[in-house]
């Protein structure tokens, strides 16, 4: 079975290429299959096509089952073969199951029953539309031996190979060149130790410091130039000192090590999800929100490993796989079981974002009603594998904006007059934020 | 020997300085003014679970809050299909002619240009900007079978579209605390339209 099976993939291949080269019609083609599947029959009946059947079932099934795993529904790797060996029942069973499940649960099947009610009654969404050709190709893919594992997979093995000896080696290139250095500056200390006692052993004179008054004694005692340095002196340390105490209370690139290794640049950067799909509270109230872990598991019960491709250098898929198994234990997610044990326990994230106590502000205010893109303020978040503070946060910074930005007026009409009476107070078109009252101290001071 | 000693001193200072990581806060003037005396939003708290964020006494609900009756299980989709129906007025065209007031005299009507953001924000990223099932976590391969609205085999209505967004059904989630009533009726609103434009 499995012979045909890769003769007829080595037969389409090679029949593709011909089409291909010979530029036949696509019709040709799906007669030439016809032909194939046809000619095969004989050896194995209703032999479907592996990759028709892997899209097939990545648009219907792939929702609630996987191959190897249980999800929603139960995993279906040779789900043919082992209902045929272990239940007796044949492809007739399973083209009226996929079409109509609930059908076939109403007319009292036992398996049918059983196994609805072994997935706490979730009924399987009827697929009407599937010809039998499509159920064997989703059977055909079903069927089909699992991919090698990513191991034996050449060139990433040495590509990643390459990688890992590129980082040790140059770890061991740094410290052999250190320790170089420090050999280096032994021998020429013990060198020159050693000419000394040869030229005091020989009578040598060597050569005295001169009796002339050191360079650093001229210096101070030249009143000028002590006057010079002294002010200088004075104005470097006033200006570090100003510059230390103003930057007291900033955390501009603060980066604290979180519970959990979550990264903005995969989940905002590379999968392009919305700010506000986790921290939705952002739209409607004073704080972003920290997402409960919910949201988490609305993409992570599908997702329970990160692709080979997301694994960088620095940090490897077993990592980020480990990362997501903590997401299971704080939320209580049984992975094996697909339910939720009740044992959860909170995740102490780190709060980086923090305004004194003093200062008012709502994340309502500038999303929804100014629109002010989250990036403003909280930079290229979606390129940051750790979070950081972007910006400074402090008052000077808020004035900055609120003087620069213009705001949008249009199609707001409850304060149309009180915008024309302002524009015309500041003698301007567009206004402010700052002209709207955006700087008076009791707006964010109370 | 000198240099060789200023030369180590220099680079026992460049690498400490390199090796300075932000993983700490920095210190404050006056911590009594930076911090607040009341209970911070995810802070800690004298709870006997040490958080503030607690979950309501049982049976609570939020002013203007009306229960959703129907329960989270495949009978209570069948229900919510079959009789659950939005509380939102349909939407006025942009080209009815209807005075200004008469047009925000009931506001809790279909409004597309609201529920399009928020469906792009919350839905799209699997379900497609289209509502075909292609969202970029699809095309990306993160998450599989997502089906389209025009779905024959699923034939969606707006109860049961309200009754998944606000339970899940299968691989997805709920969306309840995303999303707040009038927007999940808006959603499926637009949802709606987007079946039509699907089936069209």
């Amino acid at each position: 079975m499995k012979k045909s099976y890769q003769n007829l993939e080595v037969n389409l291949t090679n029949n593709m290429r011909k089409v291909i080269h010979r530029k036949l019609s696509t019709n040709f083609l799906r007669l030439s299959l016809v032909v194939l599947l046809a000619f095969t029959s004989a050896l194995s009946a209703q032999e479907g096509d592996p990759a028709k059947g892997k899209s097939l079932f990545n648009a219907n099934c792939a929702a609630c089952h996987k191959l190897d795993k249980k999800m929603t529904g139960p995993a279906l790797r040779n789900v043919e073969a082992r209902l045929a060996e272990e239940e007796g029942l044949d492809r007739d069973w399973l083209y009226a199951w996929i079409r109509n499940s609930a059908g076939v649960i109403k007319s009292g099947d036992a398996y049918a029953n059983k196994i609805y009610n072994e997935y706490g009654g979730a009924a399987m969404t009827a697929f009407p539309q599937l010809s039998d050709e499509d159920i064997s190709n989703i059977l055909a893919y079903t069927a089909a031996e699992p991919p090698a594992p990513p191991a034996s997979v050449p060139g990433t093995e040495v590509a990643s190979q390459s990688n890992a000896s590129g980082g040790i080696s140059n770890e061991l290139i740094l410290g052999a060149l250190a320790i170089l250095f420090i050999l280096l500056a032994a021998g020429l200390y013990l060198v020159n130790k050693t000419l000394r006692r040869f030229a005091t052993a020989q009578g040598l004179d060597l050569p005295e410091s001169s009796g002339r008054t050191p360079l650093w004694k001229t210096f101070v005692q030249n009143q000028f130039l002590m006057i010079v340095v002294s002010i200088f002196f004075l104005l470097a340390s006033a200006y570090f000192i100003y510059g230390y105490l103003s930057q007291i209370g900033v955390d501009q690139g603060y980066q604290p090590v979180q519970p959990i290794h979550y990264s903005h640049k995969i989940h905002a950067g590379d999968n392009g999800i919305d700010c506000k799909y986790c921290h939705s509270s952002a739209r409607v109230s004073k704080h972003s929100g920290i997402p409960s872990l919910n949201v988490c598991m609305n993409c992570h019960k599908s997702i329970y490993e990160v692709a080979p491709e997301t694994a960088t250098e620095e940090y490897s898929k077993e990592f980020y796989d480990g990362e997501i198994k903590k997401l299971y234990e704080a939320v209580g997610w049984d992975d094996a079981e697909q339910k939720y044990t009740g044992e959860t326990k909170p995740v102490k994230w780190v709060r980086i974002h923090n305004l004194p106590d003093f200062a008012y502000f709502n994340h309502s205010q500038h999303v929804t009603v100014a629109g002010v893109e989250c990036q403003t303020c909280h930079g290229p978040v979606e390129e940051m594998e750790v979070m950081y503070q972007h910006a400074p946060l402090t008052m000077g910074w808020c004035i900055n904006c609120h003087r620069e930005t213009k705001v949008d007026v249009k199609g707001n009409a409850y304060y149309e007059k009180i915008h024309e009476e302002l524009s015309k107070k500041y003698g301007v078109d567009e206004l402010t934020a700052a002209q709207m009252g955006g700087l008076e101290c009791g707006k964010c001071h109370y | 020997m000198k240099s060789l000693i200023k030369i180590l001193a220099i680079a026992v200072i460049l690498v400490s300085v390199s090796c300075k990581k932000d993983t700490a806060p920095n210190y404050q003037f006056m911590p009594n003014m930076y911090e607040s005396v009341g209970y911070e939003t995810y802070g800690e708290a004298a709870f006997p679970n040490g958080i503030e964020a607690q979950v309501p006494a049982e049976g609570s609900i939020p002013r203007g809050f009306v229960p959703f009756d129907i329960e989270n299980s495949t009978a209570g989709y069948d229900l919510a299909k079959a009789t659950l129906k939005s509380p939102l007025a349909p939407a006025i065209p942009l080209t009815a002619d209807i005075s200004e007031e008469e047009r925000n005299a009931n506001e809790y009507r279909v409004d597309y240009e609201k529920a399009g953001p928020l469906y792009t924000i919350y839905c799209a990223i699997c379900h497609g900007v289209k509502g075909d099932g292609k969202g970029k976590l699809v095309q990306r391969e993160k998450i599989l079978g997502i089906p389209s609205y025009a779905d024959a085999g699923r034939a969606i209505n707006e109860g049961s579209i309200y009754h998944t967004i606000y339970y899940g059904k299968n691989a997805m989630g709920s969306y309840a605390n995303q999303l707040n009533e009038e927007e999940r009726w808006q959603v499926v609103a637009y949802v709606l339209k987007l079946k039509a434009d699907l089936e069209k």
